[in-house]
């Protein structure tokens, strides 16, 4: 059931739990049960809304930033990467394969705002060798959701 | 002038499913339970399979029987589903969907007179094609008590000395009934017995939501019996492409290829080739679309449990098949009151044979939202009805 469940509510983490349990055909106690070890487990971190901020009046900028960084001793990325994801603008840190070492996805409230935390904030850290910042300019799929179109259901309404 | 047409032809009569599309499509408002096709895309990696076909110029006719690579992977994939081997140079015919399949098949075992069997409810062309092929259709009338499923005394009273061919539809449209292995050996003795033939329609094959699909020509003596008939319609969401195939015995795929050739030539060349993808790369489609049908299913089942209205559980593709006798009216009646009162178009059981009165075919193959929202529906529509 556990890997049913999360594909279940990794797209919809706002289903009725007793819906759940008669799609999952369980008794809705074993979904409470499953979901409370699966949060005790660490395994589901948490439950968010996926948001098109365009629509709305809040302006907001995302940026994705290349880091590379002098790794340390003993420590390896993890020490650096807790530095960088500890300010709260700071959305995601992933450490990368590659050309790179992290890659940083901020956001802020303008441009002028996410440069200033990249070269007050970042670049000034030691251990940073360099950084290139990509802004985004327009989300077309985020979390396998296509954002921008509601697909209208063509086919014909009764077929053999 | 002279009467243009063939007799045989207007003499079949239209399909219960036209007429009723009719009054719907006039219901601009309306929402829907009466499809007969996944709601799902064609993955894309087959898509672009196809779309990488065109690039290349392969907008050519293919061999009759279809692109030897297709065939090759369609007996790789029944090698290891149902453990059979066919010879892909024989024993596989590659046709515009099942619809053909059934169609040609027919037309090459039928001689004039011959009674083919056909269990309704069920898929509404293999009657009128078995009658255009020169056949006698007898029908066999599944129960609910029996969960839908064919048993071997209904069969061996429907046979006699002119019975040719039995049509096996499952799983079954419109009623999501299937034959477990059990089911199937009471069947094949009776069929063994009387020395006659099947067409397997296995369309649905893959939403199969017990252990596993099981086909007739599994059990001994019945390959040589059978002609097997799928497709990639259902499985893997590809319904417009026209695609499907037949695997059957040398003498009868021979036989059936010479009408192919004649009337088709070949199957579009496009769909081939997205086909071998899907064949090579598409069983974790499959197991997704699968699992989220089997969701829907078990919520049909509950709000239909909730409501109060009788509905045996149906085990393959994606329809359940309630039963609306307690309302005492039609199953048209019910359908058509449904549409206008409650603006939800399902499709009557009658529309699959006369023996599904009684019944609604209701599909899933839609969102669990819209689903919600049709259940809600027909919740005001019994409670109403209840108390009339």
């Amino acid at each position: 059931m556990r890997e049913e469940l999360l594909k279940v509510i990794e797209k919809n983490s706002r289903i009725d739990l007793k819906e759940l349990a008669v799609m999952l055909g369980v008794e809705e106690a074993a979904v409470v049960n499953e979901l409370a070890a699966l949060e005790a487990e660490g395994v589901i971190c948490g439950y968010h809304t996926l948001i098109n901020w365009e629509k709305t009046s809040e302006e907001k900028v995302t940026a994705l930033i290349e880091v590379r960084v002098t790794p340390q001793r003993g420590q390896g990325f993890d020490s650096i990467a807790e530095r960088i994801y500890n300010y709260p603008e700071v959305r995601s840190v992933y450490l990368i394969s590659g050309g790179y070492d992290l890659m940083v996805i901020l956001e802020g409230k303008s441009l002028r705002e996410v440069s200033a935390f990249v070269s007050d904030k970042l670049s000034t850290l030691e251990t940073v060798l360099s950084t290139a910042t990509h802004f985004i300019l327009k989300k077309y799929k985020d979390h396998g959701t296509i954002i921008s179109t509601k697909k209208q259901d063509e086919r014909e309404m009764i077929t053999p | 002038m002279r009467n243009p047409l063939a007799d045989k032809v207007v003499d079949i009569k239209p399909s219960g499913i036209r007429k009723f599309f009719d009054i719907a499509s006039e219901m601009k408002d309306a929402i829907s339970l009466g499809v007969g096709e996944p709601d799902f895309d064609t993955p894309w990696h087959i898509r672009d399979e196809g779309i990488y076909s065109l690039e290349q110029g392969r907008t050519i006719y293919t061999s009759n029987a279809g692109l030897k690579e297709l065939r090759q992977e369609i007996c790789y994939y029944i090698g290891r589903k149902q453990g059979v081997n066919y010879d892909p140079m024989k024993e596989v015919l590659v046709t515009v969907g099942g619809s053909e399949a059934i169609d040609i098949g027919l037309r090459a075992m039928i001689n004039p007179g011959d009674e083919v069997l056909i269990p309704q409810p069920s898929f509404v062309s293999y009657e009128p094609c078995a009658i255009l092929a020169g056949a006698v259709p007898v029908i066999i009338h599944l129960k609910e008590e029996n969960e839908f499923r064919l048993t071997a005394k209904e069969l061996e009273e429907a046979i006699t000395d002119k019975t040719k061919l039995l049509v096996l539809p499952f799983p079954n449209n419109p009623t999501g009934a299937i034959m477990e292995r059990k089911d199937l050996e009471a069947i094949a003795e009776v069929i063994l017995r009387h020395d006659i033939f099947v067409m397997s329609d296995e369309i649905y094959s893959e939403l199969t939501y017990t252990d596993k699909h099981v086909s007739i020509i599994e059990l001994p003596g019945m390959r040589e019996r059978t002609i097997l008939i799928n497709g990639f319609s259902k499985a893997y969401a590809m319904t417009g492409w026209r695609l499907g195939y037949a695997c059957g015995p040398e003498e009868i795929i021979a036989q059936m290829t010479k009408i192919h050739q004649f009337a088709i030539m070949c199957a579009p060349s496009t769909s081939q080739y997205a086909a071998i993808e899907a064949l090579k790369n598409g069983d974790e489609d499959v197991v997704e679309m699968r699992t989220a049908y089997n969701q829907r299913r078990r919520f049909l089942l509950n709000a239909f449990k909730e409501m109060g209205i009788s509905c045996f559980e149906p085990y393959g593709a994606f329809y359940v098949f309630p039963c609306i006798k307690e309302f005492g009216m039609s199953s048209d009646e019910f359908a058509t009151r449904f549409l206008k009162e409650e603006k939800v178009a399902v499709v009557p059981g009658t529309a699959f044979g006369d023996c599904g009165e009684g019944y609604l075919r209701i599909s899933y193959a839609y969102s669990l939202e819209h689903l919600k929202t049709a259940m809600g529906r027909m919740k005001k529509f019994v409670t109403r009805l209840r108390t009339e």
